[in-house]
């Protein structure tokens, strides 16, 4: 990926980059139990070096078996947890650093440009709350909305995701889960945000709503131009919506590629094991033919050189000793494999 | 013709609760042949899991079985006393549920949990449960049986308590097996073990599989017959070559139309509308107000499951005048 010069936490932008992500590393550390002497017995490595970034109006997948650090990357770049080290920015501008200096405005205007949809749209609705105030409780926080227009702009919000004027009186629990999805995602564009992350969007959907959803997300993004970071574990719905996908294990980033080109062409051992054990949807289509053995190992002590090795079908000596570099092999298809 | 282990017919269960009778399982019939792999398809609320708990006569209240019958081996199970079906459940019939770690108990650790199932069915001097313990465990693949069936549920990860479920659910070899969206929880590469070992485990202990599931890929990957359900009802029976390539009912092709693909990208046909309220189901077909083909008839009468060719069964007014695309490859 593209080496950028910094100048003061300001990046000169040299593409058309949206969100760029360099070293990115988290890690939490583990206490044992005790409460006067905490000692720290061991650290997670949820998001261990990971780079890469997403285009303008683009969809950028990121897969990963649970466990793998999808989420917490996604946290990190918004900055709702601090990152152990490594930078990340949004339109050249370095989101760590102005989240750390204290102009409360700078802050609230980042936070603007970013947004995020949960999994669960039981658990992120206030049940006390009708839609009309949840809707626009953002322009209680960012003021960017005269009071005299809430009423048009909801309205219009609620057109936007596919709901109607009369919604807006309800409360969430008179609504299903993909209307509840709904109502999130009129709540995340009321404050006009360049970039959406969507983590696990549709997994608790049902099928015959999970298409709904899918497709509101992509109209949304012809319509008024939306950046995605698309998270799930879910591959299907990952190529069905993706521009770009990169696959995670173990907090490592071990192929990134376009879409079709992936899901055609995986290099990587473990995402041809990923998309083999896929259930596809035919019973014409043979899959789940050569099935991974064995678990993902703990994060704590995540394995030595290539953290699939003791999982992988073509290890050799070298894979535990030395961890192999994401390497582009042509047409921007980045592989961390030595055989690859 | 093979003998079926399993007939359904008529099964109604309802659930009577404060805000009105909900129908979850209404007038729902098919059966089951000897070692066959059956999938009852749908999202929720189609019944999908009522139906399995019906069968097994362990539906929660406020629910009940108000009317059907379930023959299992040529016996009605809903005329049975509790003490009798409480020697079918676990040595002939056996069900798994989707969340293992609530349907293991936490108290108990692994041997005692399979040591409870075989002696509840079987009088076994306990050397030998033990030894019998051993070898469940390993037939599941878990490394280590000896050491592990000392742990505890929260000691084995998601996967293997899944297995640690199955091992229990096959103590007593029953000979009739439901599969309860087993492998919901566990990640893909994990899911892809447990089918493979429940595919297995069928063959070997000669069962008859009844797979609940909304997920269509693995409905094709395991299963030889499938049952459609919407709100409570069947829609369409077919096997399952003929369900995925020639779907007669409106929502089997909808539902086909709306599940991405790994190997092609396609447009998602979306299914407009939500699931109903099954207090107040839609009248006649309960998917015409979902349904493009919807015609005055399919809000008043009920449509009927008829075979229209050999083993395939639709309940739709209109099949004869649409024709409906099914998945296939491009």
């Amino acid at each position: 990926m593209a080496k950028h010069q910094l100048k003061g936490g300001k990046k000169t932008l040299t593409n058309s980059d949206l969100i760029t992500v360099e070293n990115l590393i988290k890690y939490f550390p583990v206490y044992s139990r005790g409460v006067l002497l905490k000692k720290q017995v061991g650290i997670v490595h949820a998001v261990d070096n990971i780079s890469f970034n997403i285009k303008r109006k683009e969809t950028f997948g990121l897969v990963g078996e649970s466990g793998c650090g999808k989420t917490t990357t996604a946290r990190v770049i918004l900055n709702l947890i601090e990152p152990t080290s490594g930078e990340a920015f949004f339109e050249g501008e370095n989101i760590f650093e102005k989240f750390q200096s204290s102009n409360k405005k700078e802050k609230l205007k980042l936070r603007r440009e970013m947004q995020l949809i949960f999994q669960n749209p039981y658990g992120s609705l206030d049940p006390r709350m009708t839609v009309f105030d949840i809707i626009s409780e953002p322009f209680v926080i960012h003021k960017h909305v005269p009071k005299s227009q809430w009423k048009e702009k909801v309205y219009e919000l609620l057109e936007l995701v596919g709901l109607e004027e009369y919604h807006a009186e309800r409360y969430p629990h008179e609504f299903s889960g993909g209307q509840r999805q709904r109502i999130c995602i009129a709540r995340v564009l009321a404050v006009e945000p360049k970039f959406l992350i969507a983590d696990e969007p549709v997994s608790s959907l049902d099928v015959s709503i999970r298409a709904q959803i899918l497709n509101l997300l992509g109209e949304l993004q012809e319509r008024i131009g939306l950046t995605y970071l698309y998270i799930s574990h879910d591959l299907s719905s990952v190529r069905q919506i993706s521009h770009r996908v990169a696959v995670m294990y173990l907090g490592e980033i071990v192929e990134l590629a376009d879409t079709d080109e992936l899901f055609k062409k995986p290099l990587q051992p473990y995402t041809k094991a990923l998309i083999q054990a896929v259930p596809i949807p035919d019973p014409k289509a043979k899959t789940m033919k050569n099935v991974l053995s064995g678990e993902v190992p703990s994060p704590i002590n995540p394995p030595s050189g290539c953290r699939f090795h003791p999982r992988c079908p073509i290890a050799t000596e070298k894979c535990p000793k030395e961890k192999p570099k994401l390497i582009n092999k042509g047409h921007a298809h980045y592989v961390a494999c030595h055989y690859a | 013709m093979t003998e079926n282990i399993l007939n359904i017919e008529g099964l109604k269960t309802y659930f009577f609760t404060e805000a009105g009778i909900v129908k979850a399982v209404d007038d729902i019939s098919f059966n089951l042949k000897k070692n066959e792999s059956l999938g009852l398809v749908g999202e929720s609320g189609s019944g999908k899991t009522v139906t399995a708990l019906s069968v097994l006569r362990i539906v929660p209240k406020p629910g009940k079985i108000i009317d059907g019958k379930v023959e299992f081996n040529g016996d009605d199970l809903l005329e049975k006393t509790e003490k009798e079906m409480q020697k079918m459940r676990g040595s002939e019939i056996a069900i798994i549920f989707q969340d293992p770690s609530s349907s293991l108990n936490p108290v108990y650790n692994v041997e005692t949990q399979l040591r409870d199932v075989i002696l509840a069915h079987q009088t076994v001097p306990k050397a030998e449960t033990r030894k019998k313990v051993i070898e469940l465990l390993e037939v599941v693949g878990i490394p280590e049986a000896e050491t592990r069936m000392r742990e505890y549920p929260h000691q084995f990860s998601g996967g293997m308590k899944q297995r640690v479920a199955i091992a229990r659910a096959l103590a007593c070899e029953p000979t009739l097996l439901f599969a309860d969206e087993p492998t919901t929880n566990l990640d893909v590469t994990i899911q892809a073990q447990v089918l493979n070992l429940l595919n297995d485990l069928k063959k070997k202990f000669n069962m008859s599989l009844v797979m609940i599931t909304h997920d269509m890929g693995i409905i094709a990957e395991m299963t030889t017959r499938i049952v459609v359900l919407y709100a409570g009802r069947v829609c369409e029976i077919a096997k399952t070559h003929d369900l995925f390539e020639r779907p007669r009912h409106p929502y089997t092709e909808a539902l086909l139309a709306a599940v991405p693909r790994l190997d092609m990208k396609k447009t998602l046909r979306i299914i407009p509308g939500n699931i109903p309220n099954l207090i107040e189901p839609p009248s006649g077909c309960r998917f015409h107000p979902r349904c493009k083909h919807a015609k005055n008839t399919c809000k008043e009468k009920i449509p009927v499951l008829e075979e229209i060719e050999p083993e395939h069964f639709v309940a739709c007014h209109e099949w004869q005048n649409i024709s409906l695309k099914g998945e296939r490859k491009h």
